[in-house]
């Protein structure tokens, strides 16, 4: 089995270290992985702000990079949702059948759903917070969505509570959006910070000192309120937790 | 860049005593929904059956609207069709003016709202009273609903008890809601008592039996059209299912979704005119029909109005009813408003996140969210693209098609973080507005993957059996 490693472009220039840390800890789980360095980005920014169009050639060089591999990897669930759902669609007005869609997935569901990990590495000796994503829980299913009624389950959960030490929490309306969304937050940046200064209000007030979970881009959102505001509490991508003593 | 959904929302959200209040207001209806949704085993189940019948039905339109219409004539029920608001509004008035009727009395319909009926009549000399508790203070108040199924749930009592004091001759300062719903109970018997003519809406319209059904919590419906000798009902084209059956998943439904109520307090059935009475149909088309032939939105037209994707919608709690221009807001209202005219209405499409909460609330299986991010790829065409984000997406595409260029952009980037405060944070950036930019990394995966530093821990997992090739 080879893995593609996608390293979406905002974790790339802003948060490396979750990429390293999905690389080692894939690595320990016995994946061999490759990183094609022409990567750049799924195009998702532009096609939410109405622009699918750019986004074509982008999803065209994404299948030429990746369609090789037996699985694309990517710590991040909005871009993986992005390249599952959307793709498709867009190559398929090309006439061009999408290899990538069936084969990616973020690294939290590879590792609970193909890798059908057991334990990890290390120990993380503090509470956190997840954050659910919206494109995480409505999308690629990493938890129940609360609006459903089907039985409860969460894989990042499932996940972390095989890191020693650790004290799992989740916030008050645990999957509702932070307000990030794309262009959603310059385009409506008093909604985008409300809705944010809320979601950490709830992040908070579960006591935990990280804030952490599968999507970068909330988190890169709700920081920038935290770093604004000097509110107490921490972030850190879940790939960082899951390789915790590698 | 800005719309006006976001001027309107940067308005509402000023005043953070509202906006919290509304938030949360709205969220304890979206956790009573949940309560009540949990507790039925078949919801999903329930939620898939209602899309597959709406579907069915708009799908087969022409023959369920006759087959309607027949069974209300045969029952002896006046059967008019209206092609749009205009036409359903000469009608209402031809029937109430054959009457001669000088005061009308409605319980709630948005499709009259649609067809701004009540200013119509109101113009023609007609005293119009809304008898929804609800819709009478705003009626009061002169001002449109924010809400589709809770019309003045941005209006808080104390208001309500000045308004009635001025209207109702309410005690001073008092604002009991106990003592303000007798105050109104009162005033709203002496208008049924004295109206010539009845109206009410309508949720379903039984094809096979010629019913129609309206559900309510105050018995309006009942009372308004129990005392007048006339009762008109405004029925969307849309509203029409097949038969009881199909009934049966509509009302279990609706109120779960709705209010978080197992059922509304009174689910009237309304079938054929009392001895001496007249009984009215007005089906309206206004641009249903063109709706049907739409392949990307038509599955709006299964919805129930039921609201839950506005209690849910994230934007919509904080932003407030009044910050969408068209008349029904939230994420439903973003798309009928796109149907109604996309170059009037364009300015709504940015109240979204994509967080999709909408599609799972949904008790019809609308796809809302789908249905905005498909409105957005056609904003540029109608001309109501905003520039910068096309700018943005365009040098966006430019600088992602470019590998190289990407890779120095972001060995550049880390400048950011040091350039002065108010070269960063001023107007032009609507990401500093509340909050720091992120800190740009001195080695991007890229370059770490260069320079060989993104290294294996050496470490092995024993457990796991090793990935086949």
């Amino acid at each position: 089995m080879k893995v593609g490693l996608f390293i979406p472009c905002y974790i790339n220039a802003v948060y490396p270290e979750a990429g390293v840390a999905t690389y080692k800890l894939l690595d320990y789980f016995g994946v061999e992985m490759d990183y094609p360095t022409a990567q750049t980005c799924c195009g998702q920014p532009m096609a939410n702000g109405g622009f699918e169009g750019e986004a074509v050639s982008l999803a065209n060089k994404f299948e030429e990079l990746f369609g090789k591999y037996d699985y694309v990897v990517a710590p991040s669930a909005s871009c993986t949702a992005f390249v599952k759902e959307v793709y498709p669609k867009l190559l398929n007005k090309e006439q061009h059948a999408c290899q990538t869609s069936g084969k990616i997935y973020d690294l939290c569901e590879f590792l609970h759903d193909i890798l059908k990990v057991k334990e990890m590495p290390g120990t993380f000796p503090h509470k956190v917070s997840i954050h659910n994503s919206c494109h995480g829980v409505r999308e690629l299913n990493l938890s129940s969505a609360s609006e459903l009624n089907i039985e409860r389950y969460s894989k990042i959960k499932d996940l972390l509570k095989l890191v020693k030490g650790i004290e799992v929490f989740e916030p008050h309306k645990a999957d509702e959006c932070c307000g990030f969304g794309g262009m959603f937050c310059v385009e409506e940046p008093d909604v985008s910070v409300c809705m944010g200064q809320d979601k950490l209000k709830n992040h908070i007030a579960t006591g935990a000192a990280y804030i952490t979970g599968a999507d970068s881009s909330c988190m890169m959102h709700m920081q920038g309120i935290v770093k604004r505001e000097k509110l107490p509490i921490k972030f850190i991508h879940v790939a960082q937790i899951l390789a915790s003593g590698l | 860049m800005s719309t006006k959904h976001s001027e309107a929302a940067k308005r509402f959200i000023a005043n953070k005593e509202q906006r919290t209040w509304h938030n949360e207001t709205l969220w304890l209806v979206r956790e009573k929904r949940d309560r009540l949704a949990m507790a039925v085993p078949e919801w999903e189940k329930l939620r898939e059956l209602s899309s597959e019948i709406k579907l069915h039905t708009i799908t087969h339109l022409d023959k369920y609207a006759e087959q309607f219409a027949q069974k209300a004539e045969a029952n002896g029920v006046v059967v008019h069709w209206a092609k749009d608001a205009k036409e359903h509004n000469e009608i209402v008035h031809g029937i109430l003016a054959a009457h001669n009727t000088k005061k009308l009395v409605k319980s709630k319909s948005m499709l009259t709202e649609e067809c701004h009926l009540n200013k119509y009549l109101i113009e023609q000399g007609i005293d119009v009273v809304e008898t929804d508790l609800g819709e009478r203070i705003i009626q009061f108040m002169n001002i449109p609903p924010s809400h589709i199924v809770m019309p003045a749930i941005h209006i808080k009592r104390q208001e309500v008890g000045k308004l009635f004091e001025e209207k109702l001759g309410t005690e001073t300062g008092n604002s009991d809601p106990t003592y303000l719903t007798r105050a109104a109970r009162k005033h709203l018997r002496d208008q049924f008592l004295s109206a010539d003519a009845g109206m009410t809406g309508c949720n379903f319209a039984i094809a096979e039996t010629g019913d129609i059904v309206v559900c309510t919590n105050e018995g309006n419906a009942d009372m308004g059209t129990s005392f007048p000798k006339v009762h008109i009902v405004s029925i969307g084209l849309e509203k029409i299912i097949p038969n009881l059956n199909a009934l049966g998943v509509y009302t279990r439904l609706l109120a779960r979704s709705a209010t978080g109520q197992p059922s509304t307090t009174y689910t009237s059935h309304f079938r054929k005119p009392g001895e001496g009475r007249e009984l009215h149909y007005v089906i309206v088309d206004n641009g249903r029909s063109d709706i049907i032939g739409n392949e990307e939105h038509f599955q709006t037209l299964k919805c129930l109005r039921c609201a839950a994707c506005m209690n849910t919608c994230p934007v919509y709690r904080r932003s407030g009813g009044y910050s969408y221009t068209y008349f029904i807001p939230g994420p439903i209202g973003i798309n009928l408003g796109m149907l109604k005219s996309p170059q009037q209405y364009a300015d709504n499409v940015s109240a979204c996140t994509l967080c999709y909460s909408c599609n799972n609330v949904c008790p019809a299986h609308v796809n809302l969210a789908d249905q905005i991010y498909r409105w957005r790829q056609d904003l540029d065409s109608l001309g109501k693209a905003d520039p910068m984000k096309k700018v943005m997406s365009k040098g966006l595409k430019f600088l992602f098609g470019l590998p190289a260029l990407y890779n120095t952009t972001l060995k550049f980037a880390p400048l950011v973080n040091h350039l002065p405060r108010f070269t960063v944070y001023n107007g032009l950036n609507a990401w500093g507005e509340g909050r720091e930019l992120p800190e740009f990394t001195g080695d991007s995966f890229t370059a770490l993957w260069k320079k060989g530093k993104v290294t294996k821990s050496g470490k092995k997992c024993s457990t796991l059996k090793k990935q086949k090739p």
